[in-house]
């Protein structure tokens, strides 16, 4: 252990990881500087680490007159809570069945799930399906297509559920005569926490981060709209904004920091995902080595 | 016997209930769309609807391969995948080997933490940051950084021949850090006396690495290589969709068989050929994915996925 003074192998590979970890955390840096850069320094010098002019107006502009931006976030934050209780619940409520060692008919509903994994229809006929239910342009679509169970959630969850779950506190309950239902809400879902916080994170994340529900299923309510889509629609129309349901105020639209806000939102898109971060890491590390998902 | 029948009953059936939502909503979800890839075989129109529409036999998948389109989305995908696979699992490798050897624990922490950040931003966060550096009037690299080496500026979003570089770059900006964990948990699962002891024998840093932590490698590769393989007709939508901000002119370089089955059927309504499209690729995918996982049995049975 008593390498010290440094030797050039040492030096070497921390100098290629410092460099890396600036590269990724420069562009960071960079979008943060655009997005407090005032909108003449923007349209004339482009984004710079080192703004000329410095400006918050776009931050202000989000906060008091941003109608539409408030609203965007008002749905990620909703969708993503509403998403993940019901993920959650959902998976756990699948994979405890399937951890119950003798089940009858346990091998084919594992199959049942398992096989969603290995094969599917893609997006055309699952978007002819979801739209034939009528979720088009309603809440629904941002929760109900795709993100709601994973297979590889489920076994996840599963495995933990019988690998971490001593079989002597089920006999234990049986004996006092508990119900499944009960053995699972005092027993399963306690003892099953760090798990289920896991798959909490994992499918918080893809909720919030998801923007291809609102492009398939949103094409006429656009006030259901998350923070994502408003992001994905101005890169196709930069004048989004300004095309707001107050009509006839062409004056107001131009002052408008366009090319800003938009760095601005995105920044305030990720900040979330910044302060779980550390958090998250934790349990992200954990739910990666929890193991192999075995049919 | 009938009694202890009503017992068993008892005691399953809440179980199957609480299966049941979950499987009801994989039925819609993943089950019954499985029919509609009949879609493929017909000719669709929004009247007839997906069961009503005529059957048309192959031909939306003769317009598919007569026009070149299959050949070059199919190209496209399994390039990038070729190139990311590669390229993420060698440096993945060296840079988990280098985060293990940090000189210290905390720099250590701080190195994990960095790269696996950006796995966590979204496709259209990527696109911004990408745009932020390339974008033709506000761009960094046209407004700052080509002025300074006396450069032109470059329509980057109008030249295709730049995009295999910056999607690979953007891909492995992205991810290196999340196949980089997996490879680190593998360094750290092995017996730390076996290093201790070849550092008494006198084995340089680059013997042990290459006598014992590569070996000790060896299976997480080959299950990721394969599994990643048996995924080679699938590509990340968001890297190839928002990225290049679905600029018609990057099409040669840029659209994958994911790309092009979005388009036909929201862009185009050119609905046979994108279902043609899926179901190519649901096919070929689900038989990589079979043959991926037995090649992965016969290496080493305890990381086949079934």
């Amino acid at each position: 252990m008593k390498e010290k003074p440094y030797s050039a192998y040492q030096i070497v590979s921390n100098l290629i990881m410092i460099l890396w970890a600036v590269i990724i955390i420069l562009p960071f840096v960079l979008l943060l500087m655009s997005s407090i850069t005032e909108e003449n320094a923007l349209i004339r010098y482009g984004y710079s680490f080192f703004p000329k002019k410095l400006s918050l107006e776009s931050y202000a502009y989000i906060l008091n007159s941003g109608e539409k931006i408030l609203r965007a976030y008002g749905v990620s934050i909703l969708v993503t809570a509403v998403g993940v209780i019901l993920n959650v619940a959902l998976s756990a409520m699948m994979a405890y069945p399937l951890s119950v060692k003798d089940l009858p008919g346990k091998r084919l509903l594992s199959f049942y799930v398992f096989f969603t994994m290995l094969f599917n229809g893609g997006i055309v006929p699952s978007y002819m399906m979801w739209s034939s239910l009528g979720i088009k342009d309603t809440i629904f679509a941002q929760i109900l297509p795709n993100l709601l169970v994973s297979a590889w959630n489920v076994m996840i969850i599963r495995t933990y559920f019988t690998t971490s779950i001593p079989d002597s506190l089920y006999e234990a309950a049986e004996i006092d005569g508990a119900s499944q239902f009960v053995i699972f809400w005092k027993v399963v879902i306690p003892l099953g926490k760090p798990i289920l916080i896991t798959i909490g994170i994992f499918s918080g994340l893809s909720y919030w981060n998801d923007w291809t529900n609102g492009l398939y299923y949103l094409q006429k309510n656009k006030d259901l709209y998350n923070v994502q889509n408003l992001l994905n629609q101005m890169v196709t129309n930069i004048s989004y904004l300004t095309k707001s349901s107050y009509s006839g105020m062409a004056e107001a639209a131009a002052k408008i920091p366009a090319t800003g806000i938009q760095m601005a939102i995105a920044f305030v898109a990720i900040l979330p995902v910044m302060l779980v971060f550390p958090f998250l890491q934790k349990y992200y590390t954990k739910g990666l080595t929890v193991g192999s998902v075995k049919g | 016997m009938k009694t202890k029948g009503k017992l068993r009953l008892k005691r399953y059936l809440p179980l199957y209930f609480l299966f049941l939502p979950g499987g009801l909503y994989l039925l819609i979800n993943n089950y019954i769309p499985l029919g509609g890839l009949v879609i493929a075989f017909k000719q669709y129109n929004v009247r007839d609807g997906l069961w009503g529409s005529p059957f048309v036999g192959l031909k939306n998948f003769k317009f598919l391969f007569a026009t070149g389109d299959a050949l070059l989305i199919t190209r496209n995908t399994i390039l990038y995948n070729v190139v990311f696979i590669t390229l993420n699992t060698v440096i993945g490798i060296v840079f988990a080997i280098f985060i293990c050897d940090a000189v210290s624990n905390r720099l250590k922490k701080v190195y994990q933490s960095v790269i696996l950040f950006p796995y966590l931003m979204s496709a259209v966060i990527l696109g911004y940051i990408v745009y932020a550096f390339l974008g033709t009037e506000n761009g960094i690299v046209n407004n700052t950084i080509l002025p300074l080496l006396g450069k032109e500026p470059i329509m980057w979003y109008q030249e295709a021949g730049y995009w295999p570089f910056i999607l690979t770059f953007a891909n492995m900006w992205k991810g290196t850090g999340y196949g980089c964990l997996l490879y680190i948990s593998a360094i750290n699962g092995i017996d730390t006396s076996l290093f201790e002891a070849a550092a008494l024998d006198g084995a340089s840093r680059w013997q042990r690495i290459k006598a014992i932590t590569l070996p000790s490698l060896v299976p997480t590769i080959i299950t990721t290589t394969l599994m990643h393989i048996g995924r080679i007709f699938y590509s990340d939508f968001g890297l190839f969709y928002q990225v290049p901000r679905n600029s018609g002119a990057l099409f040669r370089t840029t659209n994958v068989i994911d790309t092009y089955v979005y388009r036909g059927l929201m862009e185009q309504s050119n609905v046979g050929m994108s279902a043609a499209a899926g179901f190519y690729q649901s096919i070929i995918g689900f038989l990589l994915v079979v043959l991926a996982n037995y090649v992965v049995r016969k290496i080493s049975e305890e990381n086949a996925l079934f």
